[in-house]
């Protein structure tokens, strides 16, 4: 049974990071809904619960309790696996991102601790985790097309080609704008990248500044936030690929998103603004205070800015933000190795 | 346990492979095309080259195939509009040419297993260094010339591209 403990430990230690992020997910729901209604002088949920604490509980079990409905035309298989194949590339990025620096095991578990990576703050350290991520959340794009593809709807239909204009399109951006800090850092381990940045003044959002706006563009985009919400965009499309989806296989789509829009937010935590790192607080409140920060960053944006034109946000994928993207890459390199030079 | 995770994976690819040939309807294909692309990137993880892993799942299964699907989905070929009679001329043609891939990898075979049933640690330089910084240098400076050319080819087709998709209004 020796060999079986660790990776005991390693499950349960995936398990609670697992239940700390669909935790985290259920409550985003509420905080978007609390700080639109905010920006749009509402209320806001406020029935179920104190300040409508248990709402994301209401919407859970409503979601469970609701009729299952399945298109009689539709693609069985493919309808169901679109769901699942969203939630899966939305939650296993997570297991690289870095939340806290130790998280003190090796008292309590001694040598095992270090052995199997128990101690450290991260479900997976590898070293290509940059790559990692953007391989995942390529993949997450088959969900969202095949979802419209198999409902057999026009409407789903024309959502999932959007999507997988508008995805590919920006994925683009998005590895163009992260190069810059992976130069600077050396490393394209997330672990790695959080420890360059170790005082704030090597935070990458003051070395990449462009590469932080290219990011937070892409990123949403990608993510598919309001002023690019245009697979889902309510008033031509009725909600794009998850129009002929109810229940929870609906819930799943929503948890994808939120999920999504979590992973953005701590992304951005640690590729620019630091990570776990910061003074006296320990780690993983800075970590999670920075990420709720960004979360309510992109619920601001989604109160303030209206939705794009569909040919403007590709003209603009393709044309703008493309070459701004290679600039920010070469202008790097350039600088870089210059001050490496000349200058330290 | 690496073998049996080898041969899992080999067979997933395998059918995967299987089915994108002997499925009659275009987007089944592509999705079990996916599939066994997603099944190559695991095989090369098992072979430590997790780099090439990542290429391989961010280029074939995250863009190439997204490009296949969406395809196919514009065009929306249907199962009808496909040859329905496999006929013998296409089949003796097949037999013969999947024949000689085998006689090609003939040589390999004997190799092949026994590579991944050994230590499953790679061996001296690749296990110390991280793939991709090995990649690197070799690409910058081994092999800095076909490297200059391919990036050159690619920009070429990229042009050549634009140019064909281009529409040209008549002034």
């Amino acid at each position: 049974m020796e060999s079986a403990f660790p990776v005991l430990l390693v499950v349960i230690k995936t398990l609670i990071v697992l239940g700390a992020i669909l935790t985290f997910v259920a409550y985003l729901t509420l905080i978007e809904r609390k700080v639109l209604g905010w920006i749009q002088v509402r209320i806001g949920p406020n029935r179920v619960g104190p300040w409508g604490l248990l709402q994301p509980l209401a919407d859970g079990a409503k979601l469970l309790l609701k009729e299952e409905i399945t298109v009689s035309s539709a693609n069985r298989v493919v309808y169901i696996a679109a769901p699942l194949i969203v939630v899966v590339c939305a939650l296993i990025p997570f297991a690289v991102i870095p939340f806290a620096k130790g998280l003190g095991l090796e008292s309590v578990l001694g040598p095992i601790a270090s052995k199997f990576n128990l101690n450290t703050g991260v479900v997976a350290d590898i070293n290509l985790g940059v790559l990692y991520i953007f391989g995942i959340s390529s993949l997450g794009v088959y969900g969202v097309i095949l979802g419209g593809w198999a409902s057999n709807s026009k409407y789903s239909l024309l959502g999932s080609i959007r999507a997988a204009a508008q995805m590919i399109s920006y994925e683009l951006g998005l590895s163009l704008s992260v190069v810059g800090v992976l130069m600077l850092a050396g490393s394209l381990s997330l672990v790695q990248i959080v420890e360059a940045q170790d005082s704030v003044y090597k935070w990458f959002v003051f070395r990449q500044p462009l590469g932080f706006l290219l990011f937070l563009i892409a990123g949403s985009a990608e993510i598919a936030r309001t002023p690019f919400d245009l697979m889902e965009c309510e008033n031509e499309l009725v909600a794009g690929y998850q129009t002929e989806y109810s229940s929870m296989k609906f819930g799943l789509f929503y948890l994808g998103e939120y999920a999504h829009l979590l992973f953005l937010s701590s992304m951005m935590t640690t590729l620019f603004f630091g990570g776990w790192q910061g003074p006296i607080l320990p780690p993983i409140v800075w970590f999670l205070g920075k990420t709720f920060f960004f979360v309510f960053v992109f619920v601001w944006i989604r109160g303030t800015y209206p939705r794009l034109r569909y040919d403007r946000v590709m003209q603009f994928g393709w044309k703008t933000l493309l070459p701004v993207g290679l600039f920010n890459v070469m202008a790097t390199a350039f600088v870089y190795t210059l001050w490496l030079k000349y200058v330290s | 346990m690496e073998t049996i995770l080898f041969y899992v994976l080999a067979a997933v690819t395998l059918l995967s492979a299987i089915f994108v040939v002997f499925l009659r309807r275009p987007v089944h294909n592509v999705l079990f095309m996916i599939l066994t692309m997603i099944g190559l990137a695991t095989l090369f993880i098992l072979l430590q080259a997790e780099f090439l892993a990542m290429v391989q799942i961010i280029v074939y299964a995250g863009a190439v195939m997204v490009l296949f699907l969406f395809v196919i989905m514009l065009l929306n070929l249907e199962e009808v509009s496909l040859p329905k009679e496999p006929r013998p001329l296409r089949w003796g043609f097949g037999i013969i040419l999947s024949l000689a891939l085998v006689v090609i990898l003939f040589p390999v075979f004997g190799r092949f297993v026994p590579s991944i049933v050994g230590t499953g640690q790679p061996e001296g330089i690749v296990g110390n260094v991280s793939n991709m910084e090995l990649i690197a240098k070799e690409l910058f400076t081994t092999y800095l010339l076909p490297f200059e050319v391919a990036s050159v080819l690619l920009l070429v087709a990229i042009i050549g591209t634009v140019v064909i998709g281009r529409k040209f209004t008549k002034d």
